[in-house]
């Protein structure tokens, strides 16, 4: 399982998270990905990589295409999500009883 | 056979400097205090988060229009050192009556003015478990709201921090 430094890697490339976004309307091939996009078909692929070694996006062939999605199954994503969710909450929430301590 | 996937719980632990009565209080009571305002469920800007203080309470957020949305419920409350909530979102951060993940937080004290806050949040492998359901909707609806916000925000803290 890709640890959560891989998937802060993965989405702190503003070019990869766009890539990313798209599958979030579902499956779609690299060249469906590419289209519009002002990166080459080989850079998408290239970021498709990246985010599949996170964790993040899972694929499978579909005739003879290759398809792109978001894996969800795995939830290794959502956990990620999660802890580094309860991270930030937490920590906002320890600075939040500091400042409750000093006013009162 | 189909492999069941099991994440392990996420655990998360924070001290702070105050007594177990009012790290509980502020947790509970104080939510909406502290809670990222990236992430609400509902369509208007976050007003608040509401915990009612009993077991079975309702746990809900309330948005700058007036709308609630639940986020799930009160199942354990023994404050100040114990609570449970259930945690009702599925990952395409919705309320869905049919799944229940547990956020245990226990407050231990350490010392007189201190307190370790120990947090788990499980049952994860139920969210997989209407994985199929959840897929359909991440597809249709457009995915986790708050994801890529909340990655590309703790991104650029840890690029400024380092």
């Amino acid at each position: 399982m890709a640890n959560s430094n891989a998937v802060f890697a993965a989405l702190s490339d503003p070019t990869r998270r766009k890539v990313f976004e798209r599958l979030q309307s579902g499956g779609r091939s690299v060249s469906e990905i590419a289209r519009g996009f002002p990166v080459s078909r080989p850079a998408v692929s290239q970021h498709l990589k990246v985010l599949k070694q996170a964790g993040l996006v899972a694929d499978r062939a579909e005739g003879t295409r290759r398809v792109y999605y978001i894996d969800p199954q795995g939830l290794a994503a959502v956990r990620k999500w999660l802890d580094q969710f309860w991270e930030v909450a937490l920590a906002a929430y320890a600075a939040e009883v500091e400042r409750a301590v000093k006013e009162s | 056979m189909d492999q069941t996937i099991k994440p392990a719980p996420v655990r998360r632990s924070v001290r702070v400097s105050a007594p177990r009565e009012r790290a509980f209080e502020v947790f509970t009571a104080g939510i909406g205090s502290w809670w990222p305002k990236t992430h609400h469920i509902g369509k208007s800007d976050l007003d608040t988060l509401v915990i009612e203080p009993r077991a079975g309470g309702r746990w809900y957020e309330r948005g700058v229009d007036g709308t609630e949305c639940e986020v799930g419920k009160v199942l354990v409350w023994e404050p100040p050192s114990h609570l449970v909530l259930a945690w009702q979102l599925n990952p395409d951060w919705k309320f869905d009556p049919d799944l229940i993940t547990e956020v245990e937080v226990q407050f231990i004290a350490d010392g007189a003015h201190a307190t370790r806050v120990e947090l788990e949040h499980r049952n994860l492998e139920r969210m997989g478990e209407r994985a199929e359901a959840m897929r359909q909707q991440i597809d249709s609806s457009g995915g986790w709201p708050g994801l890529l916000e909340l990655f590309a925000q703790s991104a650029s803290q840890e690029r400024s921090a380092s």
